[in-house]
């Protein structure tokens, strides 16, 4: 569904992404790990566009996203993207946060819309904050609002960049339940995360970035148990310690 | 009078170069940023001047009669293009700084959502940019309000030139000017009383843009 095809990024001179290529097929979960500066943040928003690329090709669901004639709005709104700093609207309600885009994008009627933020929220069981703002929530709680409002456009597939870094560790896990239960219900998932339990536990493939490069692109199993390139052991052998 | 319509001049202008100085398209910030260049640049008085004196002669010979023959009340509007395209050059400024202020994480998640550019702006940048310079448009309305004085220069008669009319006739200075101040200071004041309670029935519940960076 998302194909990758040798691209390479530059910031002025220097190489974010050098000749990166992988795919990813519907109903696939792959996890993107790696140290800090690797790449994999920038490599995950070239996917739906926010970061242009210098060489090669992406292609989501046989739309050329590198394409200058594409319908960029289009294409994103059909791929669901979480952030690592939540990045909601703070001057909206959680509900409106949830009905914005499919209001403006999907020309939602009002009702509509607020009937499956409803549903969302029930989901991710925060029906009692839908007329509280961003700011009065809790980490934990805002990303995982920052997951319905993405949800609320019916993605194909959903990216999400660090979704889990900027929270308090016991606020961790009620947004990786969330996740967990997204993967187990077939959502084609690109993953940005040092989360290695979630890895092990959905994760069909995952990625292994250093300076630019994807280093391993392997099966999950196979990744933890048989790395092969020098630089995933020793990341994983931080990683893994305590 | 002269304050109140520049002012309309200058948010709606000052908004638009503001936003244009943060688009990506580079010939627009380019354009916007020589605008505010230009006139921020240029001492008040000299524009002031400028627009009155020198405009009409630059215009079509037919044009340039009309401004100055029969254009109705010609140093009213002169003053309130002055003032508005001057202080529309500080309220870009302060547009811009409100909108950069805002991290680029927010833009893109309204861009991943598929909301187009103009969409990204109206329903997520300016909304809470505007309440972030709530405070400095004050102190921009206070400042076009005093600075509208400097239109008794080209004849125009506002509260100064009128207070020094006052003063030539009847030689009451004292109190002719007292007058002025305090309707300059009722005017002011009443404005930041307004303005404050603006800000805070605008308050995001609990958004301190401090913490959001």
């Amino acid at each position: 569904m998302i194909t990758i095809d040798h691209i390479s990024k530059w910031y002025g001179k220097f190489q974010v992404l050098a000749d990166c290529s992988t795919g990813i097929e519907r109903g696939e979960v792959v996890v993107v790990c790696g140290p800090s500066g690797s790449g994999k943040s920038t490599l995950i928003k070239c996917v739906n566009g926010l970061e242009p690329v210098q060489e090669g090709a992406i292609r989501v669901n046989d739309v050329a996203v590198t394409d200058a004639g594409t319908n960029m709005a289009r294409l994103r709104s059909q791929i669901g993207m979480v952030f690592q700093h939540f990045e909601l609207y703070p001057h909206m309600s959680v509900l409106n946060n949830i009905c914005l885009a499919q209001e403006k994008v999907l020309n939602r009627s009002r009702e509509e819309a607020r009937a499956k933020a409803r549903s969302l929220l029930q989901r991710i069981d925060l029906s009692d904050q839908a007329d509280k703002y961003p700011g009065q929530l809790s980490g934990g709680q805002q990303q995982r609002v920052a997951i319905a409002r993405a949800l609320a456009m019916d993605p194909i597939a959903m990216l999400f960049d660090e979704p889990t870094s900027a929270l308090d560790p016991e606020m961790i896990n009620e947004v990786l339940d969330v996740m967990v239960e997204l993967a187990t219900e077939g959502m084609t998932m690109m993953v940005v995360t040092h989360e290695m339990g979630f890895a092990r536990k959905v994760a069909d493939r995952v990625i292994f970035m250093d300076e630019g490069r994807i280093v391993e692109d392997a099966p999950t199993e196979e990744f933890f148990n048989t790395p092969r390139s020098d630089r995933a052991q020793a990341f994983l052998a931080k990683i893994l310690q305590h | 009078m002269v304050a109140l319509a520049a002012w309309v001049i200058a948010f709606a202008v000052g908004s638009v170069v503001g936003v244009a100085r943060t688009v990506p398209n580079r010939l627009v910030r380019t354009l916007a940023t020589t605008y505010v260049e230009l006139f921020r640049n240029i001492p008040l008085l000299v524009q002031m001047f400028l627009w009155y004196f020198v405009l009409p002669e630059l215009m079509p010979v037919e044009v340039g009669r009309w401004m100055k023959r029969d254009m109705p009340n010609p140093e009213f509007s002169s003053a309130v293009l002055c003032l508005g395209f001057y202080t529309a050059s500080r309220v870009a400024e302060q547009v811009r700084a409100g909108i950069e202020s805002l991290s680029i994480g927010l833009s893109h998640a309204g861009y991943a959502s598929g909301l187009t550019t103009s969409q990204v702006y109206r329903y997520v940048l300016l909304p809470i940019s505007y309440r972030l310079i709530v405070p400095p448009m004050t102190s921009e309305f206070l400042t076009i309000f005093k600075n509208s004085s400097l239109a008794l220069t080209i004849g125009l008669l506002e509260l100064t030139a009128q207070s020094q009319q006052i003063s030539e006739y009847t030689f009451n200075s004292f109190e002719a000017y007292t007058a002025a101040t305090v309707i300059y200071v009722v005017i002011a004041l009443s404005t930041t009383v307004l303005m404050h309670l603006l800000e805070s029935r605008l308050r995001i519940p609990g958004f301190i843009s401090k913490d959001e960076r």
